[in-house]
């Protein structure tokens, strides 16, 4: 027993270790180093080694100590036995493996001896394994995106694996990307364009979405079964099945090349999820306070404006952003809709950078980050609003 | 009194639904229906724009004399395939200027000339001419002349308005156009991407409902590819994918893991030789789910992490006593309690998936095997600008759309109320 789950604290652990090395080894290859083997096999067994003496060791010697000893040891044998590298790499070793032996503290032969232990441990590295892995997998395309719009044309081709950012050039220099998509391509305009209509969809959905939500929470009607199921399934169909209608029909009505166009067409497609969202909510306002607010003389109106509209007011918040997010990121309708590069929206915008083969890929990060930024400061700010939000419209995406 | 009450109950109910049920109505189901319409004519994308009658005004004087002027009207019909007929031209004239000579197809009448030039077939062109004289022989002033502009109008069949119909587009959509393929490239598509986007979902839910450090920072970032936009993520990934100088091909040939670069997004087919069998890999198709997975399974997350949330701790505790290891618990424990919410997602996102539009269209175009039927829509409606077409592959998916809503609502219920 004791030996079994030794053999995996030893093998799950190395692994990892050699591993996250081995992704710290790739990161400084984007920062310029060229580096050209990952050396895993030699990573393997000194990390092997480390966790050998590590659990070993145990709890015989004061912890700080013997980590701080032991990183030190592995990072100069690990500089020794790798190629050269500059002091900066060897420092991120030195933190990596100072992380992680703490992380061993609690390994030792006595803490190996417990029942069940081995399962225990796998699963804790495997944990450890997907922490690594998903911020990895999810932060490296953004990271690219971010730091390819600071290159240069010359620079990306002459070596595509160094995304280093030159910081010695002047300010004007390292920010060039964004100035040229400003000044060239325009993205000014867009980005008003896009908030525009964003902004505009939020407004209107709502004028729309809340008395129509309040009638199916509240009122009495004939057909209200029948239309709450509809507005689920309404939702369902998806934008691709309405395109070809919608463009011959706002061809010959003259509203293509518009914003006021865009502007009715995702407010209608954004409706009923707002209402559904939106009458889930007004349900679970006591029907007192609207009770009272009767009594008091307000008509309907009057109810809807002064309570329902302060007391529901987190939803509400929830819908604008759900429904901002659909608005600021859609893409179908504004690529079948708009032609004329003066309504273009930013993802239009950045659609039609690639149009041209020519465009150099500096621009096209740079104007990636610029509408991928906003929406994801927002997200970060609102969180607890747009998850709610994300959680109540995510039938659909 | 209560009846009359519920009736204005009923009364304000319907008119606080009215602008949203319009709206919808106009560009949701309109739309659907339009498409069967639509779907049986043979309509290009040059057919739709209505035929005009269109004139370009031009004034000139005549020699020796500032009292006349010559009116020349260019008429052309805007279409080059389509007939007007009975089209009616008028114009005004200023106080005091007649023409003379007029054509025998106009009249002049309160100072307006009107004309009836009947039928003009299509692509037609002709330069009518009108002479104009002062009452009193005074000079004429030419800005007030040009100011007019002339009135045309004539009736023209719009062409998704008449009645022809055909079976011509579902004759070429369901044999001419490789359909099999392209509803098995959905199926795949569709199911790997889901079953992907669910797996993965399950280890991210898992992986922050235990407690560690930066947990929090873990799940907002967890939801960043499904909240960025879908353009600036698929120029991305296509950037980081480039067969030439992309970031990932350059990396695996520079530590030489390939010896070659690979173009995971524009080549077909991939040849793996595994002891002896030669496997077929869909490349730009498996690379185009890939991206589907990694952008969709932050909502698989976001729901299973919230089912997970709501089991009781004491089940864990139990377990614990009986001495269970995580990953028992998690196959008797966790599992059980997630299968319904699963079954949900698993549909949910199946019907979204199979309509997925942008991300293959960003990311391969449809281009090497990666034609599904959304991509087809748009290729038949655009790109060959046949609007037909188009229209009856979207009758395909609503079809389809309407068989898989209604097995959902079927094995599923009433529980999607619940989410």
């Amino acid at each position: 027993m004791k030996f079994k789950s030794l053999i995996i604290t030893l093998l799950a652990s190395s692994i990892f270790l050699a591993v996250i090395i081995c992704i710290w080894k790739i990161m400084a290859t984007l920062q310029g180093l060229s580096f050209t083997s990952l050396n895993f096999n030699l990573n393997l067994l000194l990390s092997l080694g480390l966790v050998t003496t590590c659990v070993f060791i145990g709890k015989k010697f004061n912890h700080n100590l013997k980590i701080f000893i032991l990183s030190l040891l592995f990072t100069i044998l690990y500089t020794f036995l790798n190629e050269n590298s500059p002091v900066w790499f060897s420092v991120g070793i030195f933190l990596l493996i100072l992380f992680f032996s703490n992380k061993l503290k609690k390994y030792d032969l006595k803490y190996l001896n417990q029942d069940f232990i081995s399962e225990k441990i796998v699963f804790e590295f495997l944990s450890l394994f997907a922490i690594v892995f998903f911020a990895l997998v999810i932060l490296f395309p953004f990271y690219i995106m971010f730091v390819t719009s600071f290159k240069t044309q010359t620079a990306l081709l002459i070596n595509p694996i160094d995304l280093s950012i030159d910081f010695s050039k002047n300010i004007f220099e390292v920010f060039k990307s964004y100035f040229v998509i400003f000044k060239t391509y325009d993205f000014g305009r867009y980005i008003l364009t896009s908030s525009y209509v964003s902004v505009g969809t939020v407004l209107i959905t709502l004028l729309f979405a809340i008395p129509a939500a309040y009638a199916v929470a509240r009122l009495n009607f004939f057909g209200k079964t029948f239309l709450s199921t509809s507005i689920l399934i309404i939702y369902m169909f998806p934008a691709i099945v309405l395109v070809i209608p919608l463009y011959t029909v706002f061809s010959q009505l003259g509203l293509r090349n518009s914003v006021e166009g865009l502007l009715i067409v995702y407010t209608a497609t954004t409706l009923p999820v707002a209402i559904y969202m939106l009458q889930g909510y007004f349900k679970s306002i006591p029907r007192e306070i609207e009770e009272a607010g009767l009594i008091d003389g307000q008509n309907w109106f009057g109810i809807i404006i002064k309570i329902i509209i302060p007391l529901s007011l987190p939803a509400i918040a929830s819908v604008s952003l759900y429904v901002f997010m659909i608005a600021w990121n859609e893409f179908l309708f504004s690529l079948m809709f708009l032609d004329n590069p003066k309504t273009f929206t930013l993802s239009r915008a950045i659609n039609h950078l690639t149009g041209d083969a020519e465009t150099p890929r500096q621009y096209l990060m740079a104007g990636s980050v610029v509408v991928t930024l906003p929406i994801l400061l927002i997200f970060i700010y609102f969180e607890k609003y747009l998850v709610s939000g994300l959680t109540a419209g995510s039938v659909k995406g | 009194m209560s009846s009359k009450l519920s009736k204005i109950e009923k009364r304000t109910a319907y008119t606080l639904l009215l602008p949203a049920v319009c709206l919808v109505f106009a560009i949701i189901l309109f739309p659907i229906f339009a498409n069967i319409w639509i779907s049986f004519k043979e309509v290009g994308l040059k057919d739709i724009r209505i035929p005009e009658p269109r004139a370009k005004k031009i004034v000139k004087n005549i020699q020796d004399s500032n009292s006349e002027l010559k009116i020349i009207y260019k008429l052309r019909n805007s279409s080059l395939i389509q007939d007007i007929r009975e089209v009616r031209f008028s114009d005004k004239l200023p106080k005091n200027i007649y023409p003379v000579n007029l054509d025998k197809r106009c009249e002049f009448k309160s100072q307006k000339v009107k004309c009836f030039f009947g039928d003009w077939e299509a692509g037609y062109r002709e330069n009518f001419e009108i002479f104009v004289k002062n009452v009193n022989n005074n000079t004429i002033n030419i800005k007030v002349v040009k100011s007019s502009k002339p009135n045309l109008n004539g009736k023209s069949n719009n062409i998704l308005l008449t009645t022809d119909f055909t079976l011509k587009n579902f004759k070429n959509v369901f044999i001419n156009n490789n359909f099999f393929e392209l509803l098995m490239t959905t199926f795949y598509f569709t199911f790997f991407g889901t079953l992907g986007a669910i797996l993965l979902g399950i280890f991210a839910a898992q992986l922050v409902n235990q407690k560690f450090y930066g947990r929090t920072f873990m799940r907002s970032i967890l939801l960043f590819p499904y909240v960025g936009p879908v353009v600036a993520l698929a120029y991305t990934w296509t950037l980081l994918l480039d067969p030439n100088s992309g970031t990932i091909n350059s990396l695996l040939v520079n530590y030489g893991i390939i010896e070659k670069p690979i173009n995971l997004l524009g080549q077909k087919y991939l040849t793996i030789n595994i002891i002896g069998f030669e496997l077929k890999l869909r490349l730009a198709l498996t690379t185009v789910i890939f991206f589907e997975i990694w952008r969709y399974f932050p909502l698989a997350f976001l729901f299973i992490l919230a089912r997970l949330q709501a089991i009781p701790r004491d089940l864990y505790e139990a377990a614990d006593v009986d001495g269970a290891g995580p990953f028992r618990k998690f196959f008797y424990i966790t599992l059980p309690q997630i299968t319904a919410i699963l079954s949900i997602l698993f549909m949910i996102r199946f019907i979204w998936n199979f309509n997925k539009f942008e991300d293959i269209f960003l990311l391969t175009g449809g281009a090497s095997g990666t034609l599904t039927l959304p991509i087809s829509v748009y290729q038949q409606g655009f790109a060959v600008s046949n609007i037909g077409m188009g229209s009856a592959v979207s009758i395909v998916i609503v079809l389809l759309l309407i068989t898989f809503m209604i097995i959902y609502f079927r094995l599923i219920g009433k529980k999607v109320n619940e989410i």
